[in-house]
């Protein structure tokens, strides 16, 4: 008997629908929940005026990561705002049972960075969080994806979410990256090829020689930015790297349940012959550096490459949507994006605050100085990152060169707490979205990897780090 | 929820594209760990001055758009991140429903969680609906959203799509969890057969 042949998301999503009614979304297993101090209070109190308790407290797990301050500072002297959010989370936690990595222990940090660290990441199985990066966990071969406030307290409840099963969306990324080109420089050009909104219904999976050649940092480099080219979430199917990365992680099966679980996710990669919805190809050898220019993540262009002028584009609306780029960003029609001052360096978000991104960063910072004037930050992930960093020296590489060297944190990603660009300023940044004001009102940023920040350090601008390679 | 059945009110036109959930609500807003008040930090970069005072030349800030109920703006409306804050700003401060050419996915299925009707509408139709409005602002629109139906005054009428599960939740103000309470026992079933 054969079987029809199935997409790696397709065996995931059948392994986890628990019922599906006629005319209603199905209902759908939740295997690992993870919340923060942001989007969790409303949903514990929804609980609480309906008489619930946490389901499965086993599988809910929370950290702080995006109010709270990143400098060396004791709470008294926090905002009162972030102080409320994360004793609110704390008493929750308590309250109903749920494991909390707390600022005060040792495995604090990004939660995208920390689930994964501590091994709750699994091939085949399904995680959410109220943070639409959740889609990085996809690089082990997990269905997920951010969910909004309400669900998390359905999640809470039910261990359960109703969802439409999505379309399936396949990017093969075919060939060998020359040097100075990484997993960074893979998502911003799909970005900019297939739009902010060209993943909108799919879920996309990554294919191809030149992914299954990236580490693990890399593979969820870019699975944390489907949602940044318009996709829920994002797969790429486990492998040795995958396994090898898992094995001996805090949360990761161990013994007899390893082998059976392993031999398991062997079996998750597309069939032979498998369908997707849609397909799309790029070829790895003809990446080169990549910065965005506008205020949304597919507003990128090579470092080679120019400022898009407006009679290149035919669409009136994006032809609105460079216009207003332009004027927010202070860029001209067809300028060339190297030698584009930068007043701020931001190294870190869960798209590139791993103990490999900061490795790259500081391979490029070792041994020369930040440019004058300009403001250098690493923000590392999460308290392991930190500490392996410091293990290895990294930390005296970046402060030598006049980096801060900043606690775990989400930090100027999103500018929640005092990490905030002014109006008007630049920033080379290595996080995910170039949204308006996304990094302090009226404060400007140029996404790109962290090889290529770390060299708008040093030069003070934008340059192509394949030229101090 | 509050159930959504019919409204027939004014619309405010937002001319842009990629409206993203930054837009809508900048994260400084977000340090509240209620849901309530989100409303004044609505598109507050757009909305308020430097020193925070209005800024004159938003479009909600202009007083023909004052009391409306609809928001009119372009394609891929949401995007970016899960903030249901987002919404909640926008039903704080007085919208019911949104009409774009698309939204970003989790932002969809935010605002159908809290009433707040997201209508997909094609982009030629959206782009007449804004110059309408922007030409009068007095033109009143009726949402049916039994009939699936938006009709302007001279009685032109636009069908639109939205998923049948969740029209009845809206129509009748549920939200999913009673119906995924219901289904506790099938829920265990599943954790017992996959051994969770
Ligand atoms: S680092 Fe940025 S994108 Fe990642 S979870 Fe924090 S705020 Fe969100």
């Amino acid at each position: 008997m054969t079987s029809t042949p199935k997409t790696l998301f397709e065996k995931v999503w059948e392994a986890h629908v628990v019922k599906q009614d006629e005319g209603a979304p199905a209902i759908l297993y939740i295997d690992a929940h993870l919340i923060h101090e942001v989007t969790s209070p409303q949903a514990f109190n929804m609980l609480r005026e309906r008489g619930l308790r946490v389901r499965r407290p086993d599988r809910t797990f929370a950290t702080m990561d995006h109010a709270i301050p990143t400098r060396p500072e004791p709470p008294e002297k926090w905002p009162k705002d972030a102080r409320l959010q994360v004793d609110t989370l704390r008493r929750n936690c308590e309250e109903f049972g749920v494991t909390l990595w707390d600022i005060e222990g040792p495995t604090q940090g990004i939660v995208h960075v920390v689930g994964p660290e501590m091994g709750i990441t699994h091939p085949g199985s399904t995680i959410v969080c109220g943070d639409s990066h959740t889609s990085t966990h996809g690089a082990f071969g997990a269905l997920a994806f951010g969910i909004g406030t309400s669900e998390v307290g359905h999640v809470l409840a039910t261990q359960t979410l109703l969802q439409h099963k999505p379309k399936t969306f396949a990017i093969n990324v075919e060939g060998e990256l020359g040097p100075g080109v990484t997993a960074k420089d893979i998502i911003l050009a799909i970005i900019a090829k297939n739009g902010v909104a060209g993943g909108r219904g799919y879920v996309f999976e990554y294919r191809g020689s030149a992914i299954q050649k990236l580490d693990m940092a890399g593979r969820m480099t870019i699975c944390n930015m489907s949602i940044e080219g318009g996709a829920r979430a994002g797969m790429i199917a486990p492998d040795e790297t995958t396994f090898a990365w898992l094995k001996g992680r805090p949360y990761a099966p161990s013994g007899d349940a390893w082998d059976k679980a392993v031999a398991y996710w062997r079996t998750l990669a597309t069939d032979e012959g498998a369908m997707f919805d849609k397909e799309l190809t790029i070829t790895a050898d003809e990446l080169v550096p990549m910065v965005t220019y506008g205020v949304n993540p597919g507003q990128g262009v090579p470092i080679t490459g120019r400022v898009p002028t407006l009679d290149a584009l035919e669409d009136p609306g994006q032809r609105r949507d460079l216009l207003a780029a332009l004027e927010y960003m202070g860029l001209k029609e067809g300028q060339p994006m190297e030698g584009q001052p930068i007043d701020i360096v931001f190294i870190g978000s869960c798209t590139n605050s791993r103990i490999e991104d900061l490795r790259m960063a500081a391979q490029v910072v070792k041994g020369r100085k930040v440019a004058d004037g300009v403001q250098a930050l690493v923000v590392p992930g999460s308290k392991n990152v930190k500490a392996q960093a410091e293990a290895e020296g990294l930390d005296r590489i970046f402060m030598e060169a006049g980096f801060e060297w900043r606690n775990a944190g989400c930090s100027m990603c999103l500018a929640m707490n005092d990490d905030k660009a002014g109006p008007g300023q630049y920033v080379a940044s290595t996080s995910n979205r170039n949204f308006r004001g996304r990094q302090g009102p009226g404060a400007r940023t140029f996404l790109m990897s962290p090889l290529m920040a770390a060299a708008a350090a040093i030069h003070g601008r934008i340059i192509d780090v394949r030229d101090i390679l | 929820m509050k159930p959504f059945t019919t409204i027939y009110a004014t619309a405010a036109p937002l001319r842009a594209e990629n409206v993203d959930t930054d837009q809508i609500i900048p994260a400084r807003y977000l340090t509240a760990v209620t849901r309530d008040g989100m409303g004044k930090g609505l598109f507050a970069a757009w909305r308020y001055l430097p020193d925070g005072r209005p800024n004159p030349e938003f479009v909600l800030n202009l007083p023909q758009y004052a009391h409306a109920e609809i928001l009119i703006s372009g394609k891929n409306f949401g995007s970016g991140s899960s903030r249901e804050h987002a919404v909640w700003a926008l039903t704080d401060y007085g919208f019911r429903a949104v009409i774009a050419p698309n939204f970003a996915d989790i932002f969809y299925n935010n605002a159908l969680k809290n009433g707040l009707l997201p209508i997909p509408l094609s982009e030629s139709t959206v782009n007449m609906l804004m110059d309408m409005v922007e030409e009068d602002p007095s033109v009143r629109i009726r949402i049916d959203l039994p009939g699936q139906t938006v009709t302007l005054p001279d009685g032109q009428q636009y069908a639109f799509q939205i998923d049948p599960y969740r029209k009845q939740c809206l129509i009748q103000g549920l939200d999913d969890l009673g119906y995924l309470l219901a289904n506790l026992d099938a829920i265990q079933a599943y954790e017992r057969a996959w051994g969770k």
